[in-house]
């Protein structure tokens, strides 16, 4: 089966005004989200506790609240999670000295009311981890980010670099809008979904812009405009094939993986759609309204050509 | 041209072969087994081996393959029956010196183990268990330390009639202040020789008063630090082996804080009393009468006297009065008597306790003296069906020794039975002088059903989503498809077999990195069979289009593939636990699949078409 009968000719590149505006539309509202709604941070970053616990039969939320209302848990955040057996209770950092001990409290609470209640996950973060976290998850981002730039603008050039991380920027702040829009809980397997798109993501743009490396050697007639529409073309097919396939993984590890990791599977399914868009669309469209043209990629080249002979040997 | 010399074949297939053995494993499951451990470093469990499975035979119970892992004795069951009363049978039959627990022991055959093959490690957040990271707050104990010397200081100046108007603690030194310079002076000669090595002494002149500071060098500082934090590691390890748990660990994290993990554990209440436990110690003369007394549980004391439960079990009378506390000693470890070669143990006491203990044990020259261990817990109890948190004091005599002569602030206990009984009493002595308080400051705790519900639905992600990609691999590039499928099944083999290899301990996001890698892993091949249907596409002929098709994705591949693992590498540094997992598989998987997807496609291929020299179609 061919996904494209012929090289497909799609004049991406005539068309990147339209893009950059969805983008921006996009990208605004996504800004939006964010400063509006803004992060539903997980107990990761804020610090707090969640007690998740299993009950026999279907729980009504009424009574568990009641029953933390009780107990002195007033603030206590109720939530069916997974399914209707199971409640999460989320509750936020304390000045009391004995936070480590709430969880405890919280379930010898909830057993008052129902002794069948099963201590199904306990998650305590003081503080101090919270603010750790979070320092060390942006300190994550900005070291990925600082990585690929120097890796690409080493492989390819530095415009190159640019464009994949402006399209690794849009990838994210997308991502991180739609999780502010839906209040999508953002805890650490989300950054690190997040991270895995970033990774993802980059992999669809160097395949494109190998692909135009290539061509800017090997066309010698036509734009650079022209040279980066047949590329983009070129590899259309392959990048929507992989796309296809990961996104067949991540959508069953949705699906089935539980609601432990259904964010986490949420933010990959986002990135993998948003990022296909962004290498097709923005990682060479930046790289273009930087001003690569085709002459400038000689260097690098020479060292792909070695490669190629070496490998004809056997 | 689209053949392979035979060491690339061979190189294949002793690669597949290793992944397929040490990925094996996994298949084979858990038995039930117990676990012996000796609660104390007198005992050790290779001399009750064979005791106790004669024991078990005797009883029925069919046990096997005994093995010996560091000090832990592993003993496999049938069944889970089996296990329960193994279990119990043991606690009884070898009494307090052992700790027995349930545990899980991979049922690898031997010839597996033998070439050790051993199942990958599973995160607690599959199997289950408490995970606590605790915070040791380190300035605490430097403080304590410091308002030791304060004391000391005082006590000294007085004993010495040296006039000074003040002694404090300000600023992580301890300050001395004297009206009259050759007080002063007095001072320093005194104080100076005591401390070498332990304090620096300096002078300043302030507010027309004479001052003498004392400071802590860096590295003694360091060294107090280092201590106290290894202090309550060890500590922590002995409480936890009373728990009984199957694999803990205890490690040090940067430079104050201490992880515990205990996996299987499912009363974690209970677990975070046992942890915060605190113990102190007491002196106190054994009474006259003890000998009449001994071993009796419930006879009526005569008056002025407590009764004692020994460590080893019998009763003891002690006197009411305590001659000294814990909180007194500096340092306690255990040595070599210079006279007999026999183990000893030093114990250091601050000096206003080193004035205590002179006068008390100074009227009893040649009486026994008994230290008492005490460790006090809060406890849920229920009560009439209410849970009710309790204090609960556990108080037990470690040793008995004979006062030879009066004791100052440094003196030794000799007459021990071994060297491991004198670094357990100086682990204890130690214990209870335990200065630095830990917080818990992070819990991850997986009740064992979750644990099981995640494996198994990771497990179900994975399955489904490498038939899914499978099926459209087929599909979509046919014979080629297919090969590229035989290659993502042997990626997920070897992703298995490195996992278990490193005993990388496999996590909730770990799975959820395998997931993602079956998704990318065809991407090589994708790359490579879409650049091949071009070349065909182009007038090149089959063969050609191979080679063609596999030269020219290779780079890209490289730098797809780089790119991606530098986001790993990114996130194994900055990540903690379980995500480090999904770094750690994502990473393997992404090694792993340039292997199979690159080297290992090619072979088949050219297996299939590298000598039909008038190939005319290729099925892609």
């Amino acid at each position: 089966m061919w996904l494209f009968k012929k090289d497909p000719n799609i004049d991406f590149m005539s068309h990147r005004r339209l893009a950059l505006i969805a983008s921006i539309v996009l990208l605004s509202v996504a800004v939006g989200a964010l400063l509006i709604r803004g992060l539903n941070f997980g107990i990761d970053f804020t610090g707090g506790t969640v007690v998740e616990v299993g009950y026999q039969e279907a729980a009504e939320l009424s009574s568990v609240r009641q029953a933390l209302n009780e107990g002195g848990f007033e603030d206590a955040v109720v939530q069916h999670f997974g399914s209707a057996r199971e409640v999460m209770i989320r509750l936020g950092p304390r000045d009391d000295v004995e936070a480590a001990e709430l969880s405890n409290e919280v379930v010898a609470t909830l057993r008052e009311h129902d002794s069948s209640v099963d201590l199904r996950r306990v998650e305590f973060v003081g503080p101090q981890i919270g603010e750790e976290l979070t320092q060390d998850g942006i300190l994550a981002m900005l070291y990925a980010l600082g990585g690929i730039l120097i890796y690409v603008a080493f492989r390819f050039e530095y415009r190159f670099a640019a464009g994949s991380v402006a399209a690794l920027l849009h990838d994210i702040t997308l991502i991180m809008g739609v999780l502010a829009l839906f209040q999508i809980t953002f805890d650490l397997t989300v950054l690190a979904a997040l991270l895995a798109v970033v990774g993802y993501s980059l992999n669809d743009t160097i395949v494109v812009f190998d692909r135009i490396r290539e061509n800017f050697l090997k066309m010698r007639k036509g734009s650079t405009e022209e040279v980066m529409n047949a590329s983009i073309n070129q590899t259309l097919s392959r990048t929507i094939v992989t796309s296809f396939t990961t996104l067949l993984v991540v959508v069953s590890l949705y699906v089935l993986g539980g609601e432990l990791i259904a964010a986490f599977a949420l933010t990959l399914i986002l990135g993998v759609l948003v990022g296909t868009y962004s290498s097709i669309f923005v990682a060479s469209a930046s790289a273009l309204a930087l001003g690569v043209s085709k002459y400038d990629l000689q260097p690098p080249e020479k060292e792909g050509a070695d490669q190629d002979e070496e490998l004809q040997r056997p | 041209m689209n053949r392979y010399p035979l060491w690339k074949y061979i190189i294949l297939v002793v690669a597949i072969t290793i992944g397929v053995l040490y990925a094996l494993p996994n298949v084979f499951g858990e038995d039930p087994a117990i676990q012996i451990t000796a609660s104390r470093a007198a005992e050790s469990v290779e001399d009750v081996q064979d005791r106790v499975m004669a024991r078990l035979e005797e009883e029925g119970i069919e046990a096997h393959s005994p093995e010996i892992l560091e000090d832990r004795l592993l003993i496999r069951l049938t069944s889970d029956d089996d296990q329960l009363r193994a279990a119990d049978l043991m606690r009884d039959y070898l009494g307090s010196d052992f700790v027995v627990a349930l545990n899980l022991a991979p049922a690898t055959p031997d010839w597996l183990r033998a070439i050790n093959a051993e199942p990958m490690y599973l995160g607690l957040d599959l199997r289950g268990g408490v995970h606590f990271l605790m915070q040791v707050d380190l300035d605490a104990s430097v403080s304590q330390t410091l308002e030791r010397y304060q004391n000391d200081f005082r006590t000294r100046l007085r004993r010495e009639r040296i006039r000074y108007s003040n002694v404090d603690v300000e600023e992580g030194r301890v300050q001395a202040r004297f009206n009259e310079a050759a007080d002063r002076e007095q001072a320093l000669n005194l104080l100076q020789p005591d401390y070498r090595g332990e304090l620096d002494f300096s002078q300043e002149e302030r507010d027309d008063q004479y001052w003498l500071i004392a400071e802590i060098p860096d590295d003694v500082m360091q060294e107090i630090r280092v201590a106290a934090l290894q202090q309550n590691i060890t500590t922590l390890r002995n409480r936890v082996n009373e728990l009984g748990v199957a694999e803990p660990v205890i490690q040090r994290q940067g430079s104050d804080r201490i992880v515990v993990q205990l996996p299987g554990v499912q009363d974690t209440a209970r677990a975070k009393e046992i942890i915060g436990a605190t113990a102190t110690l007491e002196f106190r003369m054994v009474h006259r009468d003890n000998e009449e007394f001994s071993g009796q549980e419930d006879a009526p004391v005569p008056p002025g006297t407590v009764r004692y439960r020994h460590r080893d079990g019998h009763y003891m009378l002690l006197e009411r009065e305590v001659m000294l506390t814990g909180d007194f000693i500096t340092s306690a470890s255990s040595g070599i008597d210079q006279d007999t070669g026999g183990p000893q143990v030093n114990i250091r006491l601050s000096s206003d306790g080193g004035n205590m203990f002179n006068r008390a044990t100074r009227e009893n020259v040649g009486r026994p003296m008994a230290v008492v261990f005490i460790e006090s817990r809060t406890e849920t109890q229920e009560r009439d069906g209410e849970e009710e948190r309790v204090r609960v004091v556990e108080e037990e005599v470690i040793n008995v020794a004979t006062i030879r002569e009066p004791l100052h602030s440094q003196f030794r206990i000799t007459g021990l039975d071994s060297t491991t009984e004198a670094r357990d009493l100086a682990l204890l002595l130690r214990a209870g002088s335990l200065s630095a308080p830990i917080d818990i400051i992070e819990e991850r705790t997986v009740g064992p059903s979750l644990g099981q519900e995640n494996i198994n639905q990771g497990v179900m992600a994975v399955i489904i989503g490498f038939v899914l990609v499978v099926l459209f691999m087929a599909f979509y590039y046919k014979v080629f498809g297919l090969v590229a499928n035989m290659a993502l099944m042997l990626n997920l083999v070897f992703i298995v077999a490195v996992l278990s290899m490193l005993q990388a301990t496999l996590t909730l996001p770990g799975i959820a990195g395998i997931v993602l890698t079956v998704g990318m892993a065809v991407d090589a091949n994708v790359l490579i069979f879409q650049r091949i249907r071009e070349e065909l596409h182009a007038g090149m002929t089959p063969q050609n289009a191979i080679h063609a098709g596999y030269a020219k994705a290779l780079s890209t591949i490289a730098d797809a593939n780089i790119t991606t693992l530098l986001a790993a590498l990114v996130l194994f540094l900055f990540g903690t636990g379980p995500i480090q997992g999904f770094a750690v598989t994502l990473s393997i998987g992404i090694v792993t699949s340039m292997f199979t997807a690159i080297l290992g496609t090619r072979a088949v291929v050219n297996l299939i078409y590298g000598r039909q020299r008038r190939l005319q179609r290729l099925p892609i």
